[in-house]
């Protein structure tokens, strides 16, 4: 009888706890609802996609939200695909990628605007006495065809290459770029994101990795290709072959909240954002 | 009058939480039944199109070129799960049999507590370890880039210790006092009694404890990816960097679209398998072991 007691009680105790949490649940949406919109630019904004693109579009939305109070805009990584995915279906107001439009997706009605250029650094531990390739060694140490420092000037040690996860931006851009579209060798180390990259050739002094130019940190040297420095001045001249443009990407020409926000990114003062950010503005 | 009302307020009361959980058991089956028909749906039209055999056992991943073949990452998974259990394994049911026949209770306890810390830990902070601690000194002492099978069979033995520990001990404790006594009795030592008598009557737990810490050994995601250097290649030796399926899955979803993400389901499906096949084992070794303890 007791037993059945403490049974009972518990159960109402724990159907207390589930209406409980029932109620914050639903609190919590009705919360959200219930923001009325202000006049002038008001509502939600969402920009998904590429994982390089993604801390560019965080300080521009940051500066944009707190120019127009009523706007809330959400920036969410994913990577190129998935941003251009989300711009199809909607899931995204702006798709950002770091990668030109493949056709199929381009079939899809989308728009793409550049928003910035980055170069892609080719970057190796700061201890390696290594501080210039020509591309075609940054080709075949890729390649697996060079597989010591000691070949292309350095010490005697075996070469740890550190690449991308396939469907990457930064990979796609790099094969592109540098790899003329060959295969990069199968040992290679793959890490998924440019912070992974970064770790793993700071902590392995043989190591070469390819990131962001606007990811290269104290930890991580870039490498000068064909003799000229890896530099923000150098990817807007074009000397320096190996960057790619950020898109933001919409299904059909960008119109309400989404143009205002694009116009914002490329006026003077998103530019500078963009520039601070450590890519490079599309203003020559 | 009095103890009437009570018994029909218990009774609707009852069966409320009757419905309750029905409700519940429903909701859980649901969920189970999306969740395998999602995956399947996206995965097996892939693997037919690939063709079944090509996909699991084909090694080149080249999602680019269209070209799926897992078996590289079939066999990351069985490498980096073997060489884990293969030490971890021993250790554990060492562990669990000190813990439950020779340390004192508070010993016992004590160490009962450490195993569940070590349960606590999320897996990135494992992995963390591992990359920060374990691949350079692979690296400095033991050749290769540290980014290896064995760094990632280093970590995941560590994390399925806490399974093997805790599930062996249980089966050892439940293990019927009379066993031991009588064993005793008959002037075995202790020594003999465990290796005699208790195991081989808690075998069946045993028995689960392992295939259970080889579940979660395959299915285990964020310290591998982390420590295992993730080249879709079939490793030469322990030094050697691997992915495994689950590795392949969490690296590539990002990007992943068309077939290449279909290609992820088909993976998720293959991983499905594994871990039914394994559910199954588990259930063969409970039924043996009813058997087992009459005998």
């Amino acid at each position: 009888m007791i037993s059945r007691q403490v049974v009972r009680k518990a159960s109402f105790v724990l159907i207390g706890l589930l209406l409980l949490g029932a109620a914050l649940v639903s609190g919590c949406g009705s919360k959200e609802s219930a923001q009325t919109p202000a006049p002038a630019l008001a509502g939600n904004l969402t920009i998904a996609g590429s994982t390089s693109v993604q801390p560019f579009s965080e300080v521009l939305a940051e500066q944009f939200m707190a120019q127009n109070k009523g706007v809330q805009i959400s920036v969410q990584g994913g990577g190129s695909s998935v941003g251009i995915e989300a711009a199809v279906s909607g899931a995204a107001n702006i798709g950002a990628s770091s990668r030109a439009l493949k056709d199929e997706e381009k079939n899809k009605g989308l728009v793409d605007t550049t928003i910035a250029l980055d170069g892609i650094a080719i970057v190796v531990h700061p201890s390696n006495t290594v501080t210039n390739l020509k591309s075609e060694e940054v080709m075949n140490i890729y390649l697996g065809n060079i597989k010591n420092w000691k070949e292309v000037g350095g010490p005697d040690a075996p070469i740890t290459i550190v690449s991308r996860e396939e469907g990457s931006g930064t990979r796609d851009a790099f094969t592109d770029l540098v790899m003329k579209k060959k295969d990069i060798v199968k040992t290679a180390i793959i890490q998924n994101s440019t912070g992974a990259v970064r770790t793993t050739v700071a902590g392995d002094k043989n190591a070469i990795g390819y990131v962001s130019m606007a990811s290269v940190t104290q930890e991580v040297r870039a490498l000068s290709i064909d003799g000229v420095a890896a530099n923000e001045a150098n990817v807007k001249a074009g000397t320096y072959k190996i960057q790619r443009p950020f898109l933001y990407v919409t299904k059909g020409a960008p119109e309400g909240l989404a143009k205002a926000f694009i116009d914002f990114v490329l006026s003077a003062e998103g530019q500078k954002l963009i520039v601070e950010e450590g890519a490079f503005s599309i203003s020559k | 009058m009095q103890p009437v009302q009570p018994r029909i307020y218990l009774r609707r009361g009852e069966k409320a939480i009757e419905k309750l959980l029905v409700l519940s058991a429903a909701i859980f089956i649901i969920v189970i039944a999306l969740i395998t028909i999602f995956i399947f749906s996206k995965g097996l039209p892939l693997m037919v199109k690939v063709g079944l055999g090509d996909f699991i056992f084909n090694s080149d991943w080249r999602p680019s070129k269209g070209m799926f073949g897992i078996g590289a990452m079939v066999l990351g998974s069985l490498a980096v799960t073997v060489s884990a259990m293969v030490w971890a394994v021993p250790l554990g049911i060492s562990t669990a049999i000190l813990m439950a026949e020779i340390a004192p209770a508070r010993v016992g306890r004590l160490l009962g507590n450490m195993v569940e810390l070590l349960a606590g830990i999320p897996s990135v902070v494992y992995g963390f370890v591992g990359l920060v601690v374990i691949v350079p000194f692979i690296r400095n002492y033991l050749g290769g880039n540290g980014l290896s099978v064995l760094a990632g069979a280093i970590i995941l033995g560590i994390m399925i210790l806490p399974t093997v520990i805790n599930i062996s001990r249980d089966s050892i404790l439940a293990v019927p006092k009379e066993y031991k006594e009588g064993s005793l009795a008959l002037g075995a030592t202790h020594y003999q009694t465990i290796r005699r008598v208790i195991i081989p009557a808690a075998r069946s737990g045993i028995i689960t404890a392992v295939v259970l810490g080889m579940g979660r050994a395959i299915g285990e995601t964020m310290a591998v990816v982390m420590v295992t250097g993730n080249s879709a290649i079939v490793p030469g030796s322990i030094l050697e960097p691997v992915r495994t399926m689950t590795s392949n899955i969490v690296l590539e979803m990002g990007y992943a679209a068309g077939d290449h993400q279909a290609a992820l389901f088909a993976t998720g499906v293959v991983l499905f398998v594994f871990i039914v096949a394994l559910n199954l084992m588990v259930n063969m070794a409970a039924k043996a072991g009813t058997d087992n303890g009459r005998k």
